[in-house]
C-alpha cells in the first residue's frame, strides 16, 4: 500500500532522512522506532505531504505521492494524527471532528456521510461522545489524543499514520488507544506507527524499522526486535551491564543505570 | 518426476519480484548501515574505498561496495567480524576453509530462527512432510551441516534422526532399516558409500523405505545423481550453503530439479568474473558472491564463494519466484586451466555420461612433456557401460570421447582406460585431478 525508497528530507540545510526505504502493506500494521531526534516525524510529515522530499520515492497505491499537497495525500486515503495532538482547543470535540471530515475521500457526501463517520468515531471512543460539546482544550491529554485518532479517521482514510501516540499520556489510556489501533487494523485499516517508546507499538505491530540518525539500521518482525538484544537494550529499557561493549572505543562507559 | 511439493513459506516464496526487490533493498541498507556502524572491517574497508552508503540506492549499486574474501574472516579471527557483542551469539560454528583459513560464526537468537526457516523452506521444497523419518549423517560438531538440516527438519515436523558421522556405513544402513528412515540428508559421497555398503551386506535398496534425499557439502554432477537415484531407488535433491553464510538453507532444488532457489529474501547473489571482479549477465557462468541481508551477528557482505554457477531469472513452474542458482560447477580454485583454456572436471564427467550411457568412474591427470601440457583422461572400464555394445569395439568408444571433448571443451584430451573398479574409490576432487605440471 505504501513504499518508501531512498527517502530524503530535512528542513532547509538541514538533511534529517538520508536515503530511508521502507514499506507498508495493504492491512499491514507497521511500527518505526528509534530515538528522540532520528527522523521519525520527519519522516511522516514527509510521507504526507507536509515536507518536501528533497530525493526518493514515495508511492501510495501505486500512484507517486513525493510532491503531492498534504491536503491532497489525505483525501487520496492517508491521514496523519500529528505529534502533540494539535486539537484546536477553542472549538468543541465535535467540531473538530467535523473539520476533520473535510476532505472525506469516500462513504456518502454531505452532512448525511460525516454524520455516518461521526457516529463510528463515538463508538470508538465513547468519551468522545460524552464530551461532544465541551471545548477539546478541557479533555485531558490521553482524550486529546483519542480525539486527534478521531479526527484523522473522519476522512475515511486506508493509512493511517501516528506519530507518537502515547507521549505525554498515562500507561493506562496508551494500552487503551493502542487496544483501540489493534481493533482499527482489524477492521482493515492500514497502520504505521511512530514511537520512541518501543513496548506498546511492537506489541501492537506485525513489523517494524529501527531509524537511527536518518537511516533505518534494523527491520524485522515485531518478534524479531523484540527479541533483538541491541533493541531491547536501546528501546525496551532492558538492563544490561556493559562487559564487553564498545571496549576499544569507549574504555570507561559507564553501566546503564537499573530500570 | 515428482508431484509438486507445497512451500513451506509460500507468501515468502513467492512474492512477486517488485515486492521482493523492495524488501531486498531494505534489507540490503539497513545490513550495511549496521555493518558500518558496528563491525571495524566494513568501516574501513568503505572508508578506503570512499563508498557512500547513501548512494546505495538499488540492488545494482551494490557493485560499488568492496567484496569480502575468506581471507579477510581468516584474519578477523575468532570474533571481530561480529555485529554484536558476544553475549548477544548464541551459537558458534568454525569452519576451516583453504590454505589452513579458520573463520568463526557466531549467530543470534534470530540468526538461528533464520536459519532454520530457512533450511525448512528446502526441505519441504524436496518432498520431505511430517510424515517422514529423516535420517541425517552429517557431522554435527564446529561444522554446521548437521545442525541446519536437523532443525530445519524439527521445523517441518518430521521425525529426525541425528546420525551423524560417528556411525558406520553398516550402522547407518541398521539404523535406515531399523528406524523405518525415509529420507536421507548427507553427502553425495557417503550416499554412494552407503549404497557400496547395502551391496556388500545383500540388502536390496526396495527393502528398505527410503524414498527422498538431499545431498550436499560437496561438489557433485549430475551424473552422480543418476548413479545415487539409481542405487538407492530414490529422488536426490541437490543443496548449497556454506558455513560463512549460514550452513545449509542459503539454497535448494524445488521438484523440478532445474537449479537452486535461493533464498533472496535473505541473500543477494551476485555472480561475477572471478578474474575482472566485474558482475557477469544473467545466466553466464561466474563466481558466486552472497551478501546477507537479515542477519544479525555475522553479517557478509559481498562475500566471495569461491563457487562456480549461473543464475536463472526466468519464472519456475513450481511458483517460487526466487532465482535458481545452477549446480556449482565447481570452486574458483578447481578451475583447471589447460593451455589457456578453463574448464571444470564435472564437464569431462558429464561429457562421459552422456557418452558411456551410465555414470563414469573417472581421473583427470594432467602432465608436461617438453614443455607442453598434456591432459589425459583416465575412464574406468566396466561390462555395464551400456553404450558399449552399439559402439562395438572401445576404440569406437575412446574416439567418441576424444572428439566430444574437443568439440564441447576445445581441449585436445587422451582418453585412456583403467582396469574394472580400479578408479571407484575417487570422490573429491583431490583425488580426481592429479596435476604434475608444476614438478
Amino acid at each position: 500500500m505504501l513504499r518508501v525508497l531512498n527517502l530524503e528530507s530535512g528542513y532547509g540545510a538541514l538533511r534529517v532522512l538520508k536515503g530511508v526505504s521502507l514499506h507498508v502493506g495493504p492491512g499491514e500494521a507497521v511500527a518505526i522506532i528509534g530515538a528522540n531526534g532520528a527522523g521519525k516525524t520527519t519522516l511522516l510529515k514527509t510521507i504526507a505531504g507536509i515536507l518536501r522530499p528533497k530525493a526518493g520515492v514515495v508511492v501510495f497505491d501505486g500512484r507517486k505521492i513525493g510532491n503531492t499537497p498534504a491536503e491532497k495525500v489525505v483525501s487520496l486515503g492517508c491521514s496523519l494524527v500529528p505529534e502533540g495532538r494539535h486539537v484546536f482547543s477553542t472549538l468543541t470535540v465535535r467540531e473538530n471532528l467535523i473539520l476533520g471530515a473535510y476532505s472525506r475521500r469516500r462513504g456518502g457526501r454531505g452532512a448525511a456521510g460525516a454524520a455516518a463517520r461521526l457516529d463510528e468515531v463515538y463508538q470508538l471512543f465513547d468519551v468522545l461522545r460524552q464530551r461532544a460539546g465541551q471545548p477539546a482544550g478541557t479533555l485531558s491529554g490521553g482524550e486529546q489524543q483519542m480525539l486527534a485518532i478521531g479526527r484523522a479517521l473522519m476522512s475515511n482514510p486506508r493509512l493511517l499514520m501516528m506519530d507518537e501516540p502515547s507521549l505525554g499520556v498515562a500507561p493506562l489510556i496508551v494500552k487503551r488507544i493502542y487496544r483501540t489501533i489493534a481493533d482499527l487494523q482489524r477492521k482493515g485499516l492500514t497502520i504505521l506507527v511512530v514511537e520512541q517508546n518501543a513496548h506498546a507499538a511492537l506489541a501492537m505491530a506485525d513489523r517494524a524499522y529501527v531509524i537511527e540518525t536518518g537511516q533505518i539500521v534494523l527491520e524485522g518482525t515485531s518478534r524479531q526486535l523484540r527479541d533483538n538484544p541491541q533493541v531491547q537494550r536501546a528501546y525496551l529499557g532492558k538492563d544490561y551491564r556493559s562487559i564487553d561493549e564498545g571496549k576499544d572505543d569507549e574504555p570507561d562507559a559507564p553501566a546503564r543505570p537499573q530500570g | 518426476m515428482m508431484s509438486r511439493m507445497p512451500l513451506h513459506d509460500p507468501k515468502a516464496e513467492s512474492l512477486p519480484r517488485e515486492e521482493l526487490e523492495q524488501l531486498q533493498i531494505e534489507r540490503l541498507q539497513s545490513t550495511l548501515n549496521r555493518g558500518y556502524r558496528n563491525v571495524a572491517f566494513y568501516r574501513a574497508a568503505f572508508d578506503a574505498r570512499r563508498v557512500n552508503l547513501e548512494q546505495v540506492r538499488d540492488l545494482g549499486s551494490l557493485r560499488r561496495i568492496p567484496f569480502t574474501t575468506n581471507e579477510d574472516l581468516h584474519r578477523s579471527y575468532p570474533y571481530d567480524m561480529l555485529a554484536v557483542p558476544l553475549r548477544d551469539i548464541l551459537r558458534i560454528h568454525f569452519t576451516p576453509g583453504p590454505a589452513g583459513y579458520s573463520i568463526v560464526v557466531g549467530h543470534t537468537r534470530n540468526d538461528l530462527r533464520t536459519w532454520t526457516e530457512c533450511t525448512a523452506r528446502l526441505i519441504a521444497a524436496a518432498g520431505i512432510t511430517d510424515q517422514d523419518v529423516v535420517q541425517i549423517a552429517l557431522d554435527y560438531s564446529l561444522f554446521a551441516g548437521g545442525f541446519g538440516f536437523q532443525q530445519g527438519a524439527e521445523e517441518i515436523g518430521a521425525s529426525v534422526i541425528p546420525a551423524s558421522l560417528t556411525a558406520s556405513v553398516a550402522k547407518q544402513i541398521a539404523i535406515m532399516r531399523d528406524f523405518k528412515t525415509t529420507a536421507l540428508i548427507s553427502t553425495p559421497g557417503h550416499a554412494l558409500r552407503i549404497a557400496a555398503g547395502l551391496d556388500e551386506m545383500g540388502i536390496h535398496p526396495e527393502q528398505l523405505h527410503l524414498k527422498l534425499g538431499i545431498f550436499g557439502g560437496e561438489r557433485w554432477s549430475e551424473a552422480t545423481r543418476l548413479r545415487i537415484q539409481e542405487r538407492l531407488r530414490i529422488v536426490a535433491t541437490d543443496t548449497y550453503g556454506l558455513t560463512e553464510i549460514l550452513g545449509p538453507g542459503v539454497a535448494g532444488e524445488c521438484h523440478v530439479h532445474g537449479g537452486l532457489h535461493i533464498n533472496e529474501d535473505h541473500f543477494i547473489a551476485e555472480v561475477i568474473d572471478p578474474g575482472t571482479l566485474e558482475p557477469v549477465e544473467c545466466g553466464r557462468e561466474g563466481e558466486l558472491v552472497l551478501t546477507t541481508i537479515t542477519k544479525e551477528g555475522f553479517p557478509l557482505i559481498r562475500y566471495r564463494t569461491g563457487d562456480i554457477t549461473s543464475l536463472d531469472s526466468a519464472p519456475c513452474p513450481c511458483g517460487r519466484t526466487f532465482v535458481r542458482m545452477s549446480r556449482v560447477a565447481g570452486r574458483t580454485d578447481d578451475l583447471i586451466v589447460f593451455r589457456g583454456v578453463g574448464f571444470f572436471p564435472s564437464q569431462i564427467e558429464d561429457i562421459l555420461l552422456e557418452v558411456e550411457g551410465t555414470s563414469p568412474h573417472y581421473q583427470i591427470l594432467l602432465d608436461r612433456t617438453d614443455g607442453t601440457d598434456t591432459v589425459e583422461v583416465r575412464v574406468e572400464v566396466s561390462d555395464a557401460i551400456p553404450s558399449l555394445d552399439e559402439l562395438k569395439s572401445l576404440e569406437a568408444y575412446q574416439t567418441r570421447i576424444t572428439q566430444r571433448i574437443k568439440t564441447a571443451l576445445d581441449v585436445d584430451a587422451k582418453v585412456t582406460f583403467a582396469e574394472p573398479r580400479s578408479l571407484r574409490h575417487i570422490v573429491d576432487s583431490k583425488q580426481r585431478v592429479v596435476d604434475r605440471r608444476q614438478q
